[in-house]
């Protein structure tokens, strides 16, 4: 165990690699009740988060389809990353980092002023993340079949009265997230663990996410970056062109300067990468890694990286080395994610 | 609990030591060590002939969690590594004391040994840190 936002938090119930082959393999289920669940409602709402978002919950035209998107401050920094669903029309769930959660709940007050609406912390409300190719298969088994579930598409959720079942998740596989209050979480999770699924850690968490390409809020993103910065620049919605979220004049400005590169690599030698570690070119240090580890899929290491790109040239991906304890080892830059639904997607 | 065997010296910084026929130092690190740092990826070792100083940073022991120095417990000469750990760092994990050495060092004097710590101040040291 190890203490986390004031949570604490298991890092792993025995093996992290094992746990992490069994997600990629066939499930397991995770507790990630530390992140905080936040509803929304009241007929602001829609135009309140088409401000507060860089993402367009606009674009969320079903009941229960969901957006994962950044909230910018005004020089288009990152506060938070966080999943949007639209529960009915005018009403919404936002899922927030734990760590972040205060700062974002005062952020979110303070910048719905002028609108109609309620906002409500759901902390009664506890989250599991069933991950894995198995996880439809364990979640039927444990409460039942029941066709909005089979039928229920990536990036969408349903509601059975207090439970609440989203088809997202952080691991790059198949799976569900799963919204309830603590009581009935502790029956369910007693309940899927009867079966095959394995419980899963904070540690593997970490090593499914940055094999899948998926940012970390605090290592990768922050309030001092830009989502292009962090590589998430695809989330922000720049259409309708009216549409005057926090932080857009900041950010379009930043994107026109900037010549970040965010990006993958691949260790080529023995070692470790970890964030915080030097990337160079020709002995120029170019950038950071943001997170790294040990990749059990790949059984290399792998990392993110923020570069600055050479103001004439591009990046050559031969010749880019990391500084690991003061010496040199070369890396290749890697489109992300690395692997997706069990399999290695990076070209090596 | 963890297990710290009696024949072997040890520092606080977990490294243990233990005094071959030949004279030589087999070097690793404690079962509380691997435990603490969890699954090892990989390990870095010195090679065969450095000239190591007592307390100096001799190779580099990294888990799924974090880097860990491991020191050197005497001055010396490398006189071999354990080659295995190149494909199986976890025998660290699954054998910190016999198939998860990490290197042997033919000391310059017998002092350093001599001044490592026995396994009940071993144990003294790890009751203080909890």
């Amino acid at each position: 165990m190890a203490p986390f936002a004031g949570w604490e938090m298991p890092i792993h119930y025995g093996s992290q690699i094992e746990e992490h082959h069994r997600v990629r393999t066939a499930v397991g289920l995770f507790d990630v009740s530390h992140m905080a669940v936040v509803d929304l409602q009241g007929r602001d709402s829609t135009a309140f988060l088409q401000r507060l978002l860089a993402n367009d919950v606009g674009r969320l035209v079903e009941d229960g389809s969901a957006l994962y998107s950044c909230m910018l401050n005004e020089q288009g920094g990152v506060i938070d990353d966080l999943i949007v669903y639209r529960r009915a029309t005018h009403r919404f769930r936002l899922v927030l980092n734990a760590a972040t959660a205060g700062s974002d709940l005062d952020w979110i007050a303070e910048q719905s002023q002028d609108y109609t609406l309620e906002i409500q912390r759901r902390p009664e409300m506890a989250i599991l993340a069933l991950q894995g190719p198995a996880a439809t298969t364990a979640l039927i088994d444990a409460i039942g079949d029941r066709s909005e579930l089979t039928d229920l598409k990536r990036f969408r959720s349903t509601e059975f009265d207090q439970l609440f079942v989203a088809r997202t998740g952080y691991t790059g596989e198949e799976g569900y997230e799963l919204i309830l209050p603590v009581e009935d979480a502790l029956l369910l999770w007693d309940r899927l663990l009867t079966g095959v699924v394995a419980p899963v850690g904070l540690g593997a968490r970490d090593t499914l996410r940055l094999e899948a390409g998926l940012c970390l809020y605090g290592q990768d993103l922050d309030n001092q970056h830009t989502p292009t910065e962090s590589g998430v620049d695809w989330t922000v919605a720049w259409q309708p062109e009216g549409r005057d979220f926090i932080g857009r004049q900041a950010l379009s400005e930043k994107n026109r300067q900037t010549r970040s590169l965010f990006t993958g690599l691949l260790l080529e030698e023995k070692g470790v990468l970890r964030s915080g570690m030097s990337v160079l070119q020709n002995d120029q240090r170019i950038g950071i890694t943001t997170s790294g580890g040990f990749s059990p899929t790949l059984q290399r290491s792998i990392a993110f990286a923020r570069l600055t790109l050479p103001e004439n040239g591009e990046l050559s991906a031969d010749s880019l080395f990391v500084e690991i304890r003061g010496k040199q080892k070369a890396v290749t830059a890697i489109s992300l994610p690395f692997v997706r639904n069990g399999k290695i997607v990076a070209r090596l | 609990m963890s297990d710290i065997p009696s024949e072997l010296k040890f520092l606080a910084s977990h490294e243990w030591a233990r005094l071959c026929d030949n004279g030589e130092l087999e070097i690793g690190i404690s079962d509380h060590a691997q435990e603490a740092l969890g699954e090892l990826v990989y390990v870095e070792l010195p090679g065969v002939g450095d000239k190591l100083d007592a307390g100096e940073e001799s190779a580099v022991v990294e888990s799924v969690k974090a880097a860990s120095d491991v020191y050197c417990p005497a001055s010396g000469t490398v006189t071999a590594i354990n080659e295995e750990l190149e494909e199986r760092p976890d025998l660290v994990n699954d054998s910190p004391y016999s198939a998860g050495w990490l290197f042997r060092l033919k000391p310059e004097l017998d002092s350093d040994y001599a001044n490592m710590l026995d396994a009940a101040e071993y144990e003294e040291t790890l009751e203080d840190e909890d």
